[in-house]
């Protein structure tokens, strides 16, 4: 079992597109050469922003919930396994339904593999191989208690939404309290003008869906915002 | 004469470098690992502490390491898949002879024999020549251990003045305006003070990628109310999410560095106080920036007024701070200058010397700190003693056996050692842990250099770039394969631990050397048994000296997890003490054998030096004629000349080969898109490259990194500008023009990605 005090934690705006969590899942010994996480730049030409992707785990898994052969199984702990070999017909249904685009089809093992949260490590009460070796700690792993004592600055979000559907995962997002600054274009900053382009990153909402994150948090401000 | 024996692409054949992947037990996770080995990675100055995955004489993998407290586990990409340099295909098993008919252009030799031809064309050399027509160059990726011996077995086996080392390529800018403002070449603080300062001033500095567990430590400053300052021509990706981004035009520092020093006085925000009591200088360094006002220091440096404000009130006004610096601001030929620079605003606001108030070079390679301290520099004696200083000459002559006088005087900066080639004087050359094709400036030149040698010897673990100019090649070992101490970035000395035994006829490279001086018939101290023995009489030689290693031991380095230096084994009265070493630099109360209780720094009165530094265009600024800086760097997958990482499959993978970074206002104004192939030129060359369109650099710069050989080498490109103090090349401005190229080059189709 997973112990239920540890958390995993993703923090994009710490991350430094380093891929030590992808050369590191590949080192995975229950999926050895085939890292499971993917490191996307959001716009290379723009900025040099990266964001890890490593599998939500659902509380509901929409993977699962499509599945026609019922092969994606959650444990009690709540980390949601890759597909069951014997099980797997590799439709891909999963592939296109998760809103978060964490599964693959692995088309040479007919297999759709993704993160489990290296189970394997985790269940003994170590961390995941991604957050133990993340030099930037966007990639964390540890209690509620040790990440509101290091983190002041951002808060903890669980709970998504898709439209009308709202996902709610076992993986924690960090969001800023408040906003912040981000650099895009040295030629702004060598600009007297201005201290160069702002992307606000403001939650939207009263209170009471404060920790909802909604496809339109990351709405820019003003003019030259990330397109 | 030092020629390369067979076409480029032979070579490559049987040498590499190919791209490796795991495979066999290391890819078959059923295999478990004999033991684990709790050592620390083989790449950058950060050393992250590392468990290594040993399966029989195999390195199968790594656990990571997570009670060691600087990296708690963390690692880089290079950490991740540095296992895979082991059990190469490409991987040295004999020692070669130039041979032109073999495949490859080497053939195999018998260790012994391969040894007594060194031996001998090193006589023949000497006794026609002179000593000193025989050189040596090593590297700061050697353990300690290494290092001393290399210093040894120049001055007192070959008896040349020459020797120096590629950290001439790295530390040195950092290190002479260490020893000219404090008296001591050692980052001052603990990493750990990182955490909890006001301002985090980081120039020059690609910490995500050259550094990247620092990042945490900077992050975590953030997340407790730390400002994060950047200063650079890009914005990396530390620099994203900063506080102030100062986008500065490449060799501007110590203009910056004016500037913000001069609105910290005019607005009071010094330390009066500290500057009088604990250091000298300061009214001369305030006359000369009296001239850098906010206009004339955004005109300069290409930073707005607005923000070298904004950078100077942050800075001025902070509590508590740490600022750092690399390679951006030294690799100039005034970067003992912008160093200086960065040490008055330091020196000014009397924040240094306690906790939360710090600065530090990070250093870049593995023992970028233990390699500069103990003899392989040109000038220098073990303990980081002067081999200028007739007192430092008697105590190491004492600890050697030898007579003083046979001492060679000081020798010449690795650049320097090249044009003695050049010229005729040196004729005979042996290289460790250093790969001059590829890493020197302006590497066209070098070619040449090492073309004109009668003989050379290379010891390395891989046919490195440069090996292939030699005549004999003899394999040396992996840092995995051998034990002795680095000193990371901190100043803390640590212990790499063997895992495995060096496959075929590789050798130890300490024993390569001792093995040289025997067949020499100069045995006279090279005929120690271990690293460890080595290391004794090291804690001997460096006893008394500012980096004094006398205290320390491999049990102390294990108990406490590395024992930061000076670490004395007798007290002011010469009493025998168990030091724990010295965490923090300048602390009140902590060791200085200089001062002797006059004050916290390096210096009989204990004081700093304020020093004057002005500001100077670089050597090779921009004209009409070639209108764009050019600037190099690093990028997070790959290490210095790539003699190891362009081998490692996954790290190939990340990022190929390289580009040339661009903004694109410059590639509308040139044609040039994304991903287009473009040539830039300088007076010494041209490469031919992908375009990498980003808004993330200015406009009036490009950047290319350096980890790639031959036709993709940026250092065709770079000036061979050096300072003129510590002789760093100006690796970081030159003048270039760019223009869309008409076809792929040759080499697209002939090579592959690492070749």
């Amino acid at each position: 079992m997973v112990p239920d005090t540890l958390n995993f934690y993703i923090d994009p705006s710490r991350c430094i597109g380093c891929q030590s969590c992808v050369q590191a899942c590949g080192e995975c010994d229950s999926h050895k050469g085939h890292p499971m996480i993917h490191l996307e730049y959001i716009d290379r030409a723009r900025s040099t922003q990266t964001t890890p992707v490593v599998c939500m785990h659902c509380e509901n898994p929409t993977c699962a919930q499509v599945c026609p052969a019922d092969a994606i199984k959650k444990t009690a702990d709540g980390v949601v396994q890759s597909a069951r070999k014997p099980r797997c017909i590799a439709c891909s249904n999963c592939v296109l339904a998760c809103p978060f685009g964490v599964p693959k089809m692995k088309s040479d093992f007919e297999l759709m593999m993704k993160c489990d949260m290296c189970y394997d490590r985790t269940s003994e009460g170590k961390k995941p191989m991604c957050a133990t070796v993340c030099p930037s700690q966007a990639l964390f792993f540890g209690t509620e208690d040790e990440i509101e004592t290091l983190r002041p600055r951002s808060r903890p979000v669980n709970e998504f939404k898709f439209g009308r559907e709202l996902v709610r995962t076992k993986v924690f997002m960090m969001v800023p309290v408040g906003a912040t600054t981000e650099h895009i274009d040295v030629t702004a900053a060598m600009n007297a003008s201005s201290s160069g382009r702002r992307v606000k990153l403001s939650i939207l909402g009263d209170e009471s869906t404060f920790d909802v994150m909604t496809a339109s948090m990351f709405e820019p401000e003003g003019e030259g915002a990330i397109k | 004469m030092a020629v390369v024996p067979a076409d480029e692409l032979k070579i490559n054949d049987r040498f590499g470098p190919h791209a490796v992947f795991a495979t066999g037990k290391r890819l078959d996770a059923g295999v478990q690992p004999d033991r684990l080995v709790k050592t620390h990675c083989c790449f950058c100055g950060q050393q992250c502490g590392i468990q290594l995955k040993v399966k029989g004489n195999e390195v199968i993998g790594f656990e990571p390491w997570e009670e060691f407290p600087v990296n708690r586990g963390m690692l880089c990409p290079k950490g991740v898949k540095r296992y895979l340099q082991g059990s190469h295909p490409d991987r040295l098993l004999h020692a070669l002879g130039r041979d032109s008919a073999a495949p490859g252009g080497f053939s195999n030799l018998p260790y012994d024999q391969a040894i007594r031809t060194v031996a001998e064309s090193i006589q023949n050399i000497q006794s026609e020549h002179g000593n000193s027509a025989f050189a040596v160059l090593t590297g700061a990726s050697l353990t300690t251990e290494k290092s001393y011996l290399m210093g040894k077995f120049a001055r007192v086996c070959l008896k040349t003045p020459y020797i120096d080392y590629n950290g001439r390529l790295c530390m040195v800018s950092a290190g002479a305006a260490n020893k000219k403002a404090f008296g001591i070449d050692r980052a001052a603080n603990p990493w750990s003070d990182i955490i909890g300062t006001d301002v985090v001033w980081i120039s020059g500095a690609n910490i995500a990628e050259c550094a990247p567990i620092t990042t945490d430590y900077v992050w975590q400053a953030r997340e407790q109310g730390a400002k994060v300052i950047v200063v650079d021509p890009r914005i990396t990706p530390i620099a994203r999410t900063c506080d102030l981004f100062l986008p500065i035009k490449p060799g501007r520092d110590a203009a910056l560095f004016a500037g913000v020093l001069n609105l910290m006085i005019e607005h009071d925000w010094i330390d009066h106080s500290s500057i009088e009591k604990y250091t000298v200088g300061f009214d001369k360094v305030a006359e000369g920036v009296r001239e850098w006002t906010p206009r004339k220091t955004a005109e300069v440096t290409g930073i707005s007024e607005k923000l070298v404000q904004q950078a100077a009130e942050w800075w001025g006004t902070a509590k508590t701070s740490f600022l750092m610096h690399a390679r951006g601001i030294e690799h100039h030929s005034h970067g003992v200058q912008n160093c200086l620079g960065a040490i008055n605003i330091v020196l000014a606001s009397g924040r240094i010397g306690r906790k939360n108030c710090g600065y530090a070079t990070i250093t870049g390679q593995a023992n970028g700190q233990g390699g500069r301290e103990h003899g392989q520099k040109c000038d220098q004696l073990p303990g980081a003693r002067d081999l200028g200083n007739p007192d430092h000459r008697k105590h190491i002559s004492g600890v050697w056996g030898i007579d003083e006088k046979d001492l060679p005087a000081p020798g010449v900066d690795a650049y320097e050692l090249m044009r003695k080639i050049d010229a005729g004087k040196i004729k005979g050359l042996l290289s460790i842990c250093f790969n001059p094709v590829v890493s020197l400036p302006d590497n066209q030149f070098v070619k040449r250099c090492l073309e004109k040698l009668d003989f050379y010897v290379a010891i390395d673990f891989f046919l490195n770039d440069s090996a292939r100019y030699a005549d004999i090649v003899l394999p040396g070992s992996l840092q995995e394969e051998d034990e002795g101490t680095v000193t990371q970035i901190e100043g803390r000395v640590i212990k790499i631990n063997k895992a495995v035994d060096c496959p075929g006829d590789a050798h130890q490279d300490w024993r390569i050397i001792q093995d040289i001086a025997g067949a020499l018939g100069r045995p006279h101290g090279m005929t120690f048994d271990s690293p460890r023995a080595i290391f004794e009489e090291l804690r001997v030689a460096s006893k008394g000296g500012v980096a004094d290693y006398s205290g320390i031991t491999y049990e102390k380095i294990e108990k406490q997890f590395g024992v930061f230096w000076p670490c004395p084994s007798v007290d002011s009265n010469g009493r025998a003490i168990d030091h724990p070493g010295t965490e923090r630099l300048f602390e009140s109360g902590s060791w200085n054998p200089v001062a002797k209780g006059s004050g916290p720094y390096y210096f009989p009165d204990g004081k700093a030096h304020f020093i004057v530094a002005p500001y100077a265009p670089p050597t090779e600024d921009i004209d009409g004629e070639f209108p764009l800086i050019l600037t190099t760097g690093r990028v997070v997958s790959q290490f210095l000349s790539g003699t190891q990482t362009r081998r490692i499959g996954p790290l190939v993978e990340q990022y190929p080969e390289p580009r040339i970074e661009l903004h694109p206002k410059l590639a509308d104004t040139l044609g040039i898109s994304d991903r287009d192939w473009v040539t830039a030129e300088t007076r010494r060359g041209s490469v031919t490259l992908r375009a990498q369109v980003v808004t993330t650099i200015r406009p009036d710069t490009i950047f290319i990194p350096y980890h790639w050989a031959g036709r993709k080498s940026v250092n065709q490109l770079t000036i061979s500008a050096q300072d003129p103090i510590s002789k760093i090349p100006e690796y970081k401005v030159c003048a270039v023009r760019l223009k869309r190229a008409d076809s792929a080059p040759a080499y697209a189709s002939e090579l592959q990605p690492q070749q």
